[in-house]
């Protein structure tokens, strides 16, 4: 597969989840794309550097810095979004793969019923085969890998699918081109 | 030995509700896995069910090389592994783990092997809340009711249903509409998640070469269940066992597509132990409980252990007929459909359930799409043999034996068969069964050739054709080959 | 002189006791074809009823009788899905304790063969001058589909019979509930199954139903006929024979 389509094909499975994806090209252009989703909502951000980057971090509304698990946890159960980088994402599924560290919290694209995360672009792969092979000991680094496919989802009420049970029932990604 | 609950198989047939929820989930789930297994969507996915099997057979043949291997990485990433011969010593290692830490809240992820062991009741019993948080489960654990599927496990509720058991256990107005009924179960099992002790799941995988536990899931209350509370207890069966990270890449491909069509599940988590240096968040704690209870008396039969190979993705229930008339509630245990048809008898004695291993009609339907190629339909047949050998030891079923010796016999003695069928047409020409076989004897007399049991005599045939049949369609034209 | 090619027919207990125009019709369009027909009159069953009841000595016997009868067949044609893979491929499981036996059944094997594909892969015709006026429905049996694969070759033959409809039913792959014992066994799961089975035919409208599995064909009968429906049941044999 061309690695040059994994942006396009990235977003195309993620939206056809109900998620949504943004392309940027350059860091300091994601502020500017996430007007309407972020204005008027409490958001927790995590510590990744890549967030400094894209200005997210110095936003009014944006509380991050946390390094105590029940400050995270109190800030996390406030927010309307959490904003988190993730480590790779996968074109072939829109997965967003993140390892938990202390640039990254887990609670952070768990808790919050809206999930955005920042891609750079260079972490982009095609599908789980080459996330195994790129990590193929995920355990050597954290205690945590998630992968994440979409908003959370159920059909156990008479098969009819419904979004948000537990986990964030909006997913947005933003793909930094540049990056 | 019992018989077979069939006036609850009639009650379940005849109910047509039912039938329709059982039949359309089942055909949802089909057709999901149907069009994700697609040669344009999968076009590996017969490779992928033989790696998967390799894969699983050399495990599940060296289980104590790996079982050790994980161990020491569980506990080499700072986590502790407890080895239960029987569900009572899950139990009793959860309850005396919950008193020391002062525990009185435990959430639990979806998991069969904690079904199998009956652990919420004896959990329970010791006045330690425990909360299931997978909605269909949490539904099923407010009525009282064991799952109906293995993949979706309230699929013979209807939301009305669903309505009232909110509205007399949660205190609520009974409402209906689907999407409200989650908010609300969302509402009060964020509250369990944020204020538990303990978060026990079971697990997907466990993967040796990293003292791993894999959770697959939708809604992101296994997530939740290990990343909140301060203790994660996963219980797994010990044949949960892949070798290696990597083999993620086989079964992950095979799992969520023959369980309901997706590629990848919304979550998918890879955990190893409790939190590391400098994690923010995640359990201090973390116990991984390895769970025999029968499972090794399965490995010993080199035939039928292939039962252990697996993943629990429900497909073969989806796809059985059987299944899909008697629904799961009828089955004898916690695993209904094929899988449970097979591993019952293995876990709980072949007398105990005699008749499970044949309410099937064989069509093979849930071996085509197990991703883990267990041959279950010939396991079945072999279970059915175990069934007849038993009954004779007892000296049961001798009737039924007899009467195969006789037909066996009769069989065996093709003189004598033939002359039987013929006389039974001439005492009851009436009867259309046996009638036809008299007239049928001169039928294959008439075309049958004076050849049969003797040498080829070639050169002979085209004489000997036209002779014995001069009326006959064919007879009298010159021989020929192929098509006329 | 020609070399005249020879099957031998293997018919089954089934379709030897209860549906020998199938076996005649089978007869009929293999002569047409100008092979030379013969029916060992020593053969009696290929002994899987006993092998599904859980009797696998009781099907030995039979199964070592069968090889026995045909060893010397060049062919052996059968219109039966499940007695064909019986003996292709259940054979050497039953014998696997007995080498010669096993070393029989395997050599034997390759010689039995399913009538539709004897017909496509040996005898290599599609058309064998049949004509049948009406709409029609297959449904593929479990065993030859599942077992010898078998889904396309039946179509093939009937898309070239002359006047006949084929309308494919939705539920064509699902199991018809008969499974030998198990109709006897779990009579209600067994009926519960056929219902499905005739639901999905009526939706076709067509006038009969076709397969190449007699016992299959009994089954759906049986239904047919309490609910009164003015469906047949046909083998892929007597379509073929028609004219």
């Amino acid at each position: 597969m061309d690695r040059n389509l994994y942006t396009q094909l990235f977003g195309q499975n993620l939206e056809k989840l109900a998620g949504k994806s943004f392309v940027v090209q350059t860091p300091d252009q994601v502020a500017g794309c996430l007007v309407d989703l972020l204005s008027g909502k409490r958001a927790v951000a995590s510590n990744a550097p890549f967030l400094d980057d894209c200005g997210l971090t110095r936003l009014p509304e944006v509380r991050t810095g946390f390094r105590d698990r029940e400050e995270l946890r109190q800030a996390c159960i406030a927010a309307d979004i959490g904003i988190t980088s993730a480590d790779y994402a996968l074109a072939e599924t829109g997965t967003m793969v993140m390892l938990s560290s202390p640039q990254e919290a887990r609670l952070i694209s768990l808790l919050p019923p809206i999930h955005l995360a920042l891609i750079p672009r260079s972490r982009l792969l095609a599908n789980l085969d080459e996330l195994l092979a790129t990590i193929p000991k995920p355990a050597g680094q954290t205690s945590s890998m998630v992968l994440i496919t979409g908003p959370s989802r159920t059909a156990d009420i008479e098969q009819i699918l419904i979004r948000g049970v537990h986990g964030p029932g909006e997913v947005y990604a933003v793909i930094v081109e540049n990056a | 030995m019992p018989d077979a609950p069939t006036q609850a198989f009639q009650q379940t047939i005849a109910d047509s509700r039912l039938q329709l929820a059982i039949y359309s989930a089942t055909r949802r789930l089909i057709d999901h896995r149907a069009s994700a297994v697609a040669q344009d969507r999968l076009p590996d996915y017969q490779n992928l069910r033989d790696h998967a099997n390799r894969i699983k057979k050399h495990t599940i043949e060296h289980l104590d090389y790996y079982l050790e291997q994980l161990e020491s990485n569980v506990v080499a990433h700072g986590g502790q592994v407890v080895f239960c011969r029987t569900g009572d010593e899950v139990a009793d290692f959860v309850l005396s783990l919950a008193k020391e830490r002062g525990a009185s809240l435990i959430v639990k992820s979806k998991s069969m092997t904690t079904e199998e062991v009956h652990f919420n009741e004896a959990i329970e019993r010791h006045h330690i809340e425990t909360v299931e948080t997978d909605l269909g489960e949490y539904i099923l654990q407010l009525a009282h009711q064991r799952p109906y599927h293995i993949v979706a496990p309230a699929l013979h509720l209807t939301r009305y249903d669903v309505g009232e058991l909110f509205s007399k256990t949660l205190g609520v107005p009974n409402e209906t509409v689907p999407e409200n009924q989650t908010k609300i179960a969302r509402a009060a099992l964020r509250e369990k998640f944020l204020h538990a002790d303990i978060g026990v799941t079971g697990a997907n995988f466990l993967v040796a070469d990293s003292g791993a536990v894999v959770l697959v899931e939708n809604e992101g209350n296994a997530r939740l269940t290990t990343s909140a509370p301060k203790i994660h207890i996963a219980v797994a069966g010990i044949e949960k066992l892949i070798p290696r990270a990597q083999d993620l890449a086989v079964f992950l491909n095979l799992l969520g597509r023959s369980a309901t069509g997706q590629p990848l599940t919304v979550y998918t988590s890879f955990l190893s132990g409790p939190r590391r240096e400098g994690e923010i968040d995640g359990p201090d704690e973390f116990y991984l409980v390895l769970l025999d209870n029968g499972r090794t008396k399965l490995l010993r039969d080199p035939e039928k252990r292939q039962s252990l190979y697996c993943i629990r993705c429900g497909a073969c229930l989806n796809h059985c007929p059987v299944y899909r008339k008697i629904g799961g509630h009828n089955y004898p245990w916690v695993y209904s459909g094929p899988i449970g048809a097979i591993i019952t008898p293995q876990f709980h004695g072949i007398t105990r359930d005699a008749w499970l291993p044949f309410a099937s009609s064989l069509c093979g339907a849930c071996a085509e799409v197990c991703p883990v190629k267990i041959e279950i339909p010939k396991l079945l047949l072999k279970l059915r043999s175990e069934v007849t050998s038993a009954k004779q030891r007892e000296g049961l079923g001798g009737l039924e034996r007899l009467g195969f010796r006789a037909w066996a016999w009769l069989m065996t003695h093709p003189r004598i068969y033939r002359s039987l069928a013929s006389l039974g047409s001439k005492l009851s020409p009436s009867l259309p069964k046996i009638g036809p076989a008299s007239a049928n004897c001169r039928a294959w007399h008439q075309k049958a050739s004076t050849n049969c049991g003797k040498k080829d005599r070639r050169d002979d045939i085209a004489r000997t054709n036209s002779r014995r049949y001069p009326n006959r369609i064919g007879a009298g034209r010159s021989p020929q080959t192929g098509p006329s | 002189m020609k070399f005249v090619p020879r099957v031998s027919l293997f018919v089954t207990c089934l379709i030897d006791q209860m549906f020998p125009q199938v076996g005649i019709a089978m007869a009929e369009v293999l002569e047409r074809l100008g092979y030379q027909v013969d029916f060992p009159e020593a053969q009696t069953c290929c002994g899987q009823p006993a092998m599904n009841s859980g009797y696998p000595e009781e099907a030995r016997k039979v199964a070592c009788h069968f090889l026995e009868v045909f060893r010397d067949a060049e062919y052996v044609v059968v219109p039966s899905g499940s007695c064909t893979s019986m003996i292709t491929h259940h054979f050497a499981e039953i014998f696997e304790h007995d080498s010669k036996r096993c070393e029989q059944s395997l050599s034997l094997a390759p010689r039995v063969w399913e009538f539709s594909r004897f017909l496509l892969d040996v005898a290599c015709v599609d058309d064998v001058g049949a004509r049948f006026d009406g709409v029609i429905t297959y449904h593929d049996s479990c065993h030859a589909l599942r077992e010898l694969r078998i889904k396309d070759g039946p179509r093939r033959l009937l898309a070239k019979v002359q006047g006949l409809t084929l309308r494919e039913m939705e539920a064509a792959e699902e199991c018809c509930g008969f499974g030998g014992t198990f109709s006897v066994k779990f009579p209600e799961v067994s009926g519960g199954m056929a219902l499905t089975k005739i639901d999905s035919i009526r939706k076709t409208d067509a006038s009969a139903v076709v397969s190449i599995d007699s016992s299959c064909l009994m089954q759906l009968a049986g239904v047919i006929q309490r609910a009164g429906l003015p469906i047949r049941t046909m083998h892929l044999a007597e379509i073929l024979a028609s004219r």
